[in-house]
């Protein structure tokens, strides 16, 4: 696939916030804050970051791959799949519907291209993304393995056993990002359960942290370009992407309202008011 | 005169030990994760053989298994191990998320289940985890009954594709299947033949259930023997195929009696060929210590239980 440049991407990201605010508001049910928020580092991956073919083998051989552990905000990753050519665009229609192989939270048991493994009860797709670092390494495939996970994700123990074996083992053809959007369903993060220093942690565990501004589309490729320089240096990677929920909408932005409510007729035009429909819609 | 003998103990683990160093010999693609219970679960031999396909996890059961599944995308085919209660409850959504519902090839191999364990007590004395893990979608759950019938199980697990439960146990038993035999997933095998009452059992009650057949023959009653080392999935055929011949069930197992195998049984039963029958199971308790042999009769689960719930049973008829 042929590499975008930024002013591209930007375009690119417009239309899939209308795709994540259309899917979410047709079934009245899905995530959208958490979606908005990471557009632009998801539009970024499959567009210009990603060693991938659209023509999916659920193997990834020779390919970068990529696992969504925070599976609920499942609307940017099937918008993106889908405008990158691993199905239709057509197909986003039925989001959450029944018979759909958008499930609520991504699934691999209805064949949709672009799944590896289901996510959705969080805190288990870093260890799963470390597995297939792991098999890429056994296979000399010197490809990398990506994986996103919230920050209120951070919460689970599994997530700290598995920065445990990353570091002591060395696994450094990975790049984990973090949203750090600070909120979480029933509060910001700070006031449910603060996760401290996350830098600080991460460093701690022995990751290479980098940060990153996540909303402005030139820092998100700039960060993960050198992510992808820090690899094959005996660490595990962290990015720890700052961002606002609801990002691109100005009544949902910034609070943790809008993690799981669709918006209703009025709330979406409104929306989508502000968001330039670049690509035409689906 | 016996129909089965045995001239030694061997402990099942110890089968699953050689199988996965047999399979390492002749499949590159295995690889084995232990989450800090190596020598427990046999697996030195493999580790020291093939170091560059075995990872330690420590003690990080949750995440081994994330990454068995992710070990999974670009072809190996991940042989977990630590106790069966690590193996299971204490990783019961990753088990479910990430390897049943995502239909990965891992093989979860769970060594000291049930009361056999012994003198730990009942923090490590899982005899739940047959159900919890039939309960899956997607998950075959094999219990082998000896040293001969582990190794060739988790041989024949390897060339299966899908996500399987390998259940054995820790002290040592008599080794009494053939060695080298072929192992079919599903397919029950039938030990003994009879006809008055069937024993389904499996595992560490197959033997028992072999003594339990000598001492009902000598009371003039006639059992057949049947070893189910596959709860799921059932061989149904096998279990209507000999009820239709006796009319009546003993099912025998180291496992709860809610969701374990003479559940399973049953439950072919009531929807083809409803019979009488009585399970020798435990019976809504959890463990406790003591040695495997005083565990086993204090909780019910030998050759005289079975002997007794054949005699029941069959009244019944």
């Amino acid at each position: 696939m042929a590499k975008k440049s930024t002013e591209e991407l930007v375009q690119i990201a417009s239309q899939v916030r209308r795709d994540i605010l259309r899917m979410v508001h047709a079934q009245n049910s899905g995530h959208p804050g958490g979606s908005l928020g990471c557009t632009e580092f998801m539009v970024a991956l499959y567009f210009k970051i990603l060693n991938h073919s659209t023509e999916f083998s659920m193997d990834g051989k020779g390919e970068d791959i990529f696992f969504l552990s925070n599976g609920h905000i499942s609307p940017v990753w099937y918008s993106v799949l889908a405008r990158s050519g691993y199905f239709d665009i057509k197909e986003l229609a039925t989001f959450r519907k029944i018979d759909s192989r958008l499930q609520g939270h991504p699934a691999t048991e209805e064949g949709l291209p672009g799944i590896r493994v289901a996510s959705g009860s969080l805190g288990q797709g870093l260890s799963v993304a470390l597995g297939a670092a792991l098999t890429k390494k056994l296979n000399n495939d010197c490809n990398l393995v990506f994986v996103l996970m919230g920050d209120g994700e951070l919460e689970e123990g599994q997530i700290w056993e598995a920065a445990l074996f990353g570091a002591h083992n060395g696994v450094d053809n990975i790049i984990a990002t973090v949203d750090y959007n600070g909120q979480q369903i029933d509060g910001p993060v700070d006031e449910v359960l603060s996760l401290g220093n996350l830098k600080a942690k991460w460093e701690a565990f022995g990751w290479q942290v980098i940060e990153t501004d996540g909303n402005d589309m030139n820092a998100v490729v700039q960060s993960l370009e050198r992510a992808k320089t820090m690899t094959g240096k005996g660490k595990p990677i962290l990015n720890l992407m700052r961002t606002e929920m609801g990002h691109g909408v100005d009544f949902m932005v910034g609070s943790h309202k809008w993690h799981g409510v669709a918006p209703n007729d009025e709330q979406l035009a409104d929306a989508l008011g502000q968001l330039e429909e670049t690509l035409g819609d689906y | 005169m016996a129909k089965f003998t045995y001239t030694e103990k061997k402990d099942t683990r110890s089968g699953f030990g050689a199988g996965l160093l047999e399979l390492g010999k002749k499949n590159e693609n295995v690889v084995a994760l232990c989450a800090d219970l190596t020598g427990s679960l046999k697996m030195d031999a493999f580790k020291k053989e093939f170091p560059e396909r075995f990872f330690q996890t420590g003690i990080s059961e949750a995440n081994m298994v994330g990454m068995a599944a992710g070990m999974t995308i670009g072809g190996k085919v991940p042989f977990t191990g630590t106790f069966a209660n690590f193996s299971t409850s204490r990783v019961y959504d990753q088990v479910r998320q990430s390897i049943a519902y995502s239909e990965k090839n891992v093989k979860l191999c769970a060594s000291h289940a049930g009361l056999t364990l012994g003198e730990d007590g009942a923090t490590h004395q899982v005899l739940e985890d047959i159900g919890m893990m039939k309960m899956l979608p997607n998950m075959t759950v094999i219990n082998p009954c000896d040293y001969n019938q582990t190794k060739a199980a988790t041989i024949a697990i390897a060339d299966y594709e899908g996500p399987v439960y390998l259940r054995f146990g820790r002290p040592k038993v008599p080794v009494f299947m053939q060695e080298d035999q072929p192992f079919e997933i599903g397919k029950a095998i039938q030990l003994i033949e009879g006809s008055d009452v069937s024993i389904f059992a499996t595992g560490h009650l197959v033997w028992e259930a072999i003594l339990a057949e000598e001492m009902l023959a000598a009371k003039g009653i006639s059992a057949e023997i049947i070893n189910i080392h596959t709860i799921k999935p059932i061989d149904k055929e096998a279990i209507l195929k000999s009820v239709a011949k006796t009319g009546c069930v003993v099912s025998a197992e180291e496992h709860q009696l809610n969701g374990g195998l003479g559940d399973s049984i049953a439950q072919v039963l009531i929807q083809n060929q409803p019979a009488p029958m009585e399970y020798v199971a435990i019976q809504d308790k959890f463990g406790e210590s003591g040695t495997p042999d005083q565990l086993m009769k204090k909780y019910g689960l030998n050759a005289e239980n079975i002997v007794k719930a054949a005699l029941k049973v069959i009244k019944r008829k």
